[in-house]
């Protein structure tokens, strides 16, 4: 078994569905972009130097005080499938998991820290917290980059803060997110108004895995879209106030449905129900979109069930392509898949009877 | 006070919003407000409002030059044109030879040019400037929630950290 199969067991930190405000956020997420200094950016590395940065960060990262218990992934030694895994658990971007070139992972066992190495930026450090506490987030990556600074010097100037390879994130290099689920506002047609707004607030709303990619069984990713001209405090407060009215406009949303539309919306959540208890093919599209509605019918008790949100938000992952195939230890194409999906999908659910 | 949207009614409505640290605010009357529907307890309503507004339009005019500028990169031999293209840089040094082009495109996505947040050990640790600009916006904040005590202290606070910078530099200097 090699180290990446140790993570299959385990739930990922971002869905432990604990932490504050967990019924609507499901996880924070803090990532600083950073560059080495004395090496060009990612598009103008040679191959020599590609391979000294990731030996160089192979070095240092064993290291480290806090990296006791850290994996090193070269992408030489993973296969698509891990990648694509790791890729599910957001440890990796997409950018970074579709690399032809070398490139490497350094993830803390707790799946807590991962840092990729050339990304965009010759380094993305993320840290991961369940639910809303992107302070904490901010304070473990803060902890962690100064960590690495102290064997390696970043490429950074007094006026413009760290340099980046894109501008969008020069100064602190720094994204906040958070994956919020608001399948209320969904149903009563009001997200988009939510998502207008935040442009206009200069952030940036997301689906499930990050930049282009669509926004699936009611998730999204709020962030942070200026880097230059503010502290890293005063970044992650302005988006957090945000959120804050984001987390209470689901909630009223959510009292409307059961106040004034009880018999529409319960309808809606036994139907999921059903289908997911049913089904024998089912796609990661449609399953994704149901367990959002079993889920708010756990977080609201209409289903009163053995299960927990927890539950829930492990089986959202488990369903993914890779993740069913590392399940059943087997390559399995879009159809079989389709099918393992429901079988696992209706053992799961076992418990809630309709 | 008349209508900001219509401009002839009486303002019979007040919001107020913090955009952007700035304090905003909009005045309307009756009938717009209930056009626009900010009796419905949203705030998201009221940035789409702002938008609407005849002084927050047109703030984004882009630069007609900014395609047709040459110029490279003496370090990774980087030109402009290829950055417009992708949107990456080479290495550091570019940002100092495109400065003339990615400035003013820095300050209109970023609004600022100038880094406040953190600064690596090996320059100084910590941030200087950032630290003084949360005393600042601590003192406005507590000045305005008549918080008069404390004002006092952070201004005390100011008024030695502007004197521990000044010393700083000078001693640099010599």
């Amino acid at each position: 078994m090699s180290d990446i199969d140790t993570f299959v067991k385990q739930p990922a930190e971002w869905l432990r569905a604990s932490g504050p405000e967990s019924d609507v956020v499901v996880s924070s997420r803090l990532r600083l972009a950073r560059n080495l200094k004395g090496y060009p950016f990612l598009s103008k590395l040679n191959a020599e130097q590609r391979e000294e940065i990731v030996g160089r960060m192979g070095e240092i990262v064993p290291k480290g005080r806090i990296f006791e218990r850290t994996y090193y992934f070269r992408y030489s030694g993973l296969t698509d499938l891990d990648r694509q895994f790791l890729l599910e658990r957001h440890l990796v971007s997409r950018e970074h998991a579709a690399a032809k070139e070398e490139k490497a992972v350094a993830i803390t066992s707790n799946e807590v820290v991962s840092i990729m190495i050339l990304e965009e930026d010759h380094l993305r450090l993320q840290s991961f917290q369940s639910g809303f506490n992107l302070m904490e987030a901010w304070r473990i990556a803060n902890q962690i980059d100064s960590e690495i600074e102290k064997n390696i010097e970043f490429s950074f100037s007094e006026e413009l803060g760290y340099f980046t390879a894109c501008p969008t994130n020069v100064g602190t290099g720094l994204r906040a997110s958070c994956m919020l689920h608001l399948p209320s506002l969904v149903l009563t047609k009001q997200v988009h108004k939510v998502l207008q707004a935040l442009a206009k607030l200069n952030l940036a709303a997301r689906g499930l895995y990050g930049e282009g990619t669509q926004a699936t069984g009611n998730f999204f990713q709020f962030s942070n879209q200026m880097t230059l001209g503010q502290s890293e405090e005063e970044i992650i407060e302005n988006l957090a106030s945000v959120i804050r009215q984001v987390i209470e406009h689901e909630r009223e949303a959510r009292n409307y449905l059961r106040e004034k539309r009880k018999p529409k919306f319960e309808d809606q959540i036994w139907r999921a129900l059903g289908i997911l208890k049913s089904a024998r093919v089912i796609p990661s599209s449609e399953a994704t979109q149901l367990l959002s509605l079993v889920q708010l019918g756990i977080l609201m008790e209409l289903l009163d069930s053995g299960l927990t949100k927890t539950d829930l938000n492990a089986l959202f992952l488990l369903i993914q392509p890779a993740h069913l195939q590392k399940i059943m230890e087997k390559t399995l194409n879009a159809a079989e898949r389709d099918i393992c999906r429901a079988d696992l999908i209706r053992e799961h659910l076992a418990k809630i009877s309709l | 006070m008349t209508c900001n949207l219509c401009g002839t009614q009486e303002a019979t409505i007040h919001l107020t919003e913090i955009v952007d640290s700035q304090m905003i605010e909009i005045h309307l009357c009756e009938n717009c407000a209930q056009e626009k529907g900010t009796d419905f307890k949203t705030h998201f309503n009221f940035t789409e409002l702002l938008a609407g507004l005849p002084e927050a339009a047109g703030k984004s005019s882009k630069s007609q030059t900014e395609k047709k500028w040459t110029g490279q990169c003496a370090q990774c031999g980087m030109t402009y044109g290829e950055f417009s293209k992708s949107g990456r840089l080479g290495c550091e040094n570019c940002y100092d030879a495109f400065s003339k082009m990615l400035l003013p495109l820095i300050k209109r996505i970023q609004r600022s040019i100038r880094h406040v947040g953190k600064r690596p050990l090996k320059s100084g640790g910590a941030s200087s400037h950032n630290d003084l600009r949360l005393l600042q916006d601590r003192l406005r904040k507590s000045v305005q929630a008549e918080e008069f005590e404390t004002a006092a202290r952070l201004r005390d606070e100011i008024k030695q950290f502007e004197e521990k910078m000044k010393k700083g530099r000078k001693s640099k200097n010599e």
